[in-house]
């Protein structure tokens, strides 16, 4: 029986972590200048985590085909512990692991505690149930006002774009998100309901849209072409349907898209741009 | 703790009538096996909705003709809608965590051994224990019935996952299926049992500190005590806080209040204010929320599985013939895991909109409670080391516990890195971590426990064949059902879709998907043999000695099964700590903890020191 166990802990082991070396399945390629950190931090954990399993798993395999009650072995060694080794594991676990978490910081910090930095393209984010709204600010690069009392989806306003601001006469909002390539982007997040949450996997990004917050993020998007948005909070019926798409666009063309009149001539060209790159999956 | 105060206090008579005796029992053990069979019926509600996601996520569009005719709204022609998924995936975290992990652990298995293994007569408030679990109960019933009375629209029950953010949560019918009366009886389901675990607490507590023996000092208690004892504490200072918010919550839908609602939302195409059903609400914060439920829900998850790692250590002494290996540090252990518990809970909420520096403070505390978890499993590995293993089915168990919460708990160090949260929040990877960690390791605690007590508890042996049977199918299933989940995870796929036909990013995954359900089938039909298991062996299992499995608490020391008032009326004293398994020069391989002292027999090191002297009022 202990040698069954033992065997079978082992094989479980070596399987879990053949499903994880092979990557067989894997990270989608990354389009995000944070993202080679992160993945190499990522790799960084996933080695201390598998030594760590692995040695876990055989050493308890190995304890239990070992030390098996057979009729030729002796008793049980009689002992209740020994503080040094309490002490030393304790303190090789600590170190390891802080030592994790501090490294863990480095991304994060890069992306959350800092502003966006100057000249980044700003696009605010309107999540609603089911759909997701962007908003642009035109060729003046200033959001015109926006009111939640002027949402009127009749009339397709669906953000509350208030048109009687100077400001609001250049904006353009659509159902696609465009972002430069190679250059930082700010996003503002918003919803109308209820907590949504922007989730761009090729990015190595996500944040939580709060309704009566409007928080800043930033990223810089460095592969041109098309990519899936998810929503990856629990939001509702249609949850699993909340989807867009992220066009990360060549400067010249993302700069003409943003020049374009708002309303029917932007929608068309936002429209055919979508249609002109593939998702990585259909390449 | 025999003085004749106590006892004047304590003492009731055995109950004659029926209703006194099985039904509203004073009597620990009856409480004790009441709160079991709660969690057996749970368990298989929720087993039973897993199987029907999984259904629904690996062949989506096929009909299943019975959900059809049972649920003709959330299932038209036997299809399962969204909005049906939604609803089973919510009833399905909710009963797993509150009515399964929450009760069997301690209100079933605590209730019933702690107090004969710190060796008193009953709980300390036998009226208080009595009302605990019926509140239980009744929180149950009110959860159920949530599936039933959801208002008009096509739904079978609340939607919101067992997290209820708000304002999903908070809006009402206006946000759409599953948020109508169905979302209040969810609401007031955890706001009872919020009740019943803090009455539960107080007598563990106040049992645990008052009622022990003479002779049984603190560090003399089998580590099972302590579990129990430290997961009182966290209940205790925890569920309070789920219960205002809870309160909170519902106010918010039902007195048009503004807690967790901010001003400004439009629902549905309607402006807050602007109509009937959807009050004005102005100034509230969705974030608030997310504060109180996870300051409750983090230690939640140490609630239930503290008393699975007692009770593996337990087992593990048991039948490796030795002492558990680092009895203080466990305590320790237990204590710092209890302590840390409390202020991680943000790494719930990195990318919430919280405070990126708080987020911070978060994850290195989080991964600082990674350290008296890894302390706890290299004592495990040395109590096993040198020891004699006898291959039972509840050792099974208690093993397959050490290495599933290895297997699970070690993703912790993934997780709760703030920059790596960032693509991993709220994919299968979480998913599979707490699953694995919270869900079958507290499982296979619990699953060691009965097999372990059972003998204790109904006179009879469970069948060993089919346990051992019963372990290795599941073991080896929760691995094929829960690893896959990571990778699918690492590709990116969301948590509570109910169906991955939207994005191509997810095609690949597909074959995974059926594995993991097909694995999940299994899993669950194996759970057949052990309800068998339990039912047949009550009435047809192999009578049981005293003590079986030839252990030294107290448990052990008394009748099987024990008689109403655990030791008929002698009260025993204790001489030892409670693993004093192949002593040197001793006649036998254990020494019970009621052994008097003799010259030749050595002493355990743990326990001498802290002797009956302290800490122990007589």
């Amino acid at each position: 029986m202990g040698r069954a166990l033992a065997v079978i802990i082992w094989i479980l082991t070596l399987l879990s972590v053949i499903l994880f070396v092979s990557k067989k399945w894997w990270f989608p390629p990354a389009i995000s200048a944070h993202a080679p950190a992160l993945d190499r931090q990522f790799m960084i954990t996933l080695v201390v985590v598998g030594i760590a399993f692995a040695a876990a798993q055989i050493g308890l395999g190995w304890m239990v085909w070992k030390y098996r009650d057979t009729p030729n072995r002796p008793a049980a060694t009689y002992t209740h512990g020994s503080s040094r080794l309490e002490v030393v594991w304790s303190v090789i676990t600590a170190v390891i692991f802080v030592g994790l978490a501090l490294m863990g910081q480095s991304v994060w910090a890069s992306l959350r505690f800092n502003a966006a930095p100057p000249g980044s393209y700003q696009v605010e984010v309107v999540a609603q149930q089911f759909e997701w709204n962007f908003h642009y600010p035109g060729k003046d690069k200033i959001f015109g006002r926006t009111e939640p009392e002027l949402i009127d989806e009749a009339t397709q306003n669906s953000i509350g774009l208030d048109v009687s601001d100077p400001n609001a006469r250049d904006d353009q909002v659509g159902k696609l998100l465009a972002v430069p390539v190679g250059r930082p982007v700010e996003l503002i997040l918003r919803s109308k309901d209820v907590i949504h949450s922007f989730w761009v996997p090729p990015l190595r990004f996500k944040q939580d849209l709060v309704p009566g917050m409007a928080i800043h993020v930033h990223f810089t998007a460095n592969k041109v072409g098309k990519y899936e948005l998810a929503c990856a909070e629990l939001c509702g019926q249609l949850h699993f349907n909340m989807k867009s798409v992220m066009l990360v666009l060549p400067e010249d063309e993302f700069r003409a898209l943003t020049e374009m009149p708002p309303g029917k001539p932007f929608i068309d060209r936002i429209t055919e741009l979508r249609d002109k790159y593939k998702l990585p999956e259909e390449q | 703790m025999s003085d004749g105060t106590h006892d004047a206090v304590h003492r009731h008579e055995p109950p004659k009538g029926f209703i006194r005796k099985y039904i509203f029992s004073l009597d620990h053990k009856v409480i004790g096996i009441q709160y079991i069979l709660l969690a057996l019926v749970a368990v298989l509600v929720g087993m039973i909705m897993s199987v029907l996601m999984r259904l629904k996520l690996s062949w989506p569009g096929t009909s299943w003709p019975i959900l059809g005719s049972l649920f003709p709204a959330g299932a038209p022609g036997g299809v399962m809608g969204p909005e049906f998924y939604l609803s089973l995936l919510t009833m399905h975290g909710t009963i797993m965590v509150f009515f399964v992990l929450t009760t069997a652990p301690q209100g079933g298995f605590g209730n019933y051994f702690l107090p004969i293994q710190i060796g008193a007569d009953d709980m300390a408030f036998p009226v208080l224990n009595m009302m605990s679990f019926w509140i239980t109960g009744v929180g149950f019933v009110v959860l159920l019935a949530a599936i039933f009375f959801s208002g008009s629209s096509a739904t079978v029950g609340p939607i919101g996952g067992w997290t209820g953010y708000a304002p999903l949560s908070a809006l009402g019918q206006i946000a759409g299926p599953g948020q109508g009366m169905g979302m209040n009886l969810w609401i007031i389901s955890i706001a009872i049992f919020c009740v019943g675990s803090l009455l539960g607490a107080l007598n563990f507590i106040t049992t645990l500190l008052n009622m022990r023996t003479r002779g049984m000092s603190l560090m003399r208690m089998p580590l099972t005590c302590w579990a129990w004892f430290t997961t009182a504490v966290l209940a205790l200072l925890s569920f309070p806080v789920l219960l205002g918010g809870g309160i909170l919550l519902l106010l918010d839908r039902l007195a048009g209040t503004s807690f967790f609602i901010p001003g400004g939302l439009v629902v549905s195409g309607l402006l807050s204010g602007s109509v009937k059903q959807f009050p004005l609400h102005t100034g509230g914060s969705p974030i608030l929320w997310q504060h109180l439920f996870w300051f409750f829900g983090h230690p939640e998850v140490y609630i239930a599985i503290l008393p699975g790692m007692g009770a593996t250590s337990h087992i593990l002494a048991t039948f490796a013939r030795k002492p558990v290996f680092g009895y203080r540090a466990m305590v320790f252990a237990i204590f710092a895991i209890g302590l840390l518990g409390f202020f991680v809970w943000g790494h719930h909420m990195f990318i919430s909109g919280m405070s990126p520096y708080s987020a911070m403070a978060f994850s290195i505390v989080t991964l600082s409670i990674g350290v008296p978890s890894a302390v706890k499993t290299f004592n495990w590995l040395g109590t096993l080391w040198g020891g004699k293993i006898r291959f039972t089915t509840p050792m099974l168990f208690a093993i397959g516990f050490v290495s599933l919460f290895v297997a699970g708990g070690i993703t912790g160090l993934v997780l709760g890195q703030t920059s790596l949260d960032l693509p991993m929040h709220d994919t299968y990877f979480v998913l599979a971590h707490f699953h694995l960690v919270m869900g079958v390791a507290s499982i296979f605690g619990m699953f060691a426990a009965t097999y372990f007590w059972f003998p204790k508890m109904f006179g009879r042996m469970m069948n060993e064949k089919l346990g051992k049977i019963h372990f290795w199918i599941t073991f080896v299933g929760v691995y094929s059902i829960f690893v896959p989940m990571h990778i699918m995870g690492i590709v990116g796929m969301p948590r509570r879709y109910s169906e991955f036909t939207q994005y191509r990013f997810l095609d690949s995954l597909h074959p995974l998907v059926v594995f993991v359900s097909i694995a999940a089938i299994i899993t669950v039909l194996t759970q057949v043999v052990f309800y068998f298991n339990v039912i047949w062996s009550m009435f047809k299992g192999q009578k049981a000695s005293d003590n079986p499995w030839e252990a030294t608490s107290l448990e052990w020391t008394t009748a099987t099964p024990p008689p109403h008032d655990n030791f008929a009326g002698h009260p025993p004293t204790v001489y030892r700590g409670p693993y004093e398994y192949s002593v040197p020069g001793a006649a036998k391989d254990f020494l019970m903890q009621t052994e008097p002292e003799t010259a030749e027999a050595p002493l355990g090191a743990e326990g001498i020191s802290e002797d009956g002297h302290d800490g122990h009022k007589h």
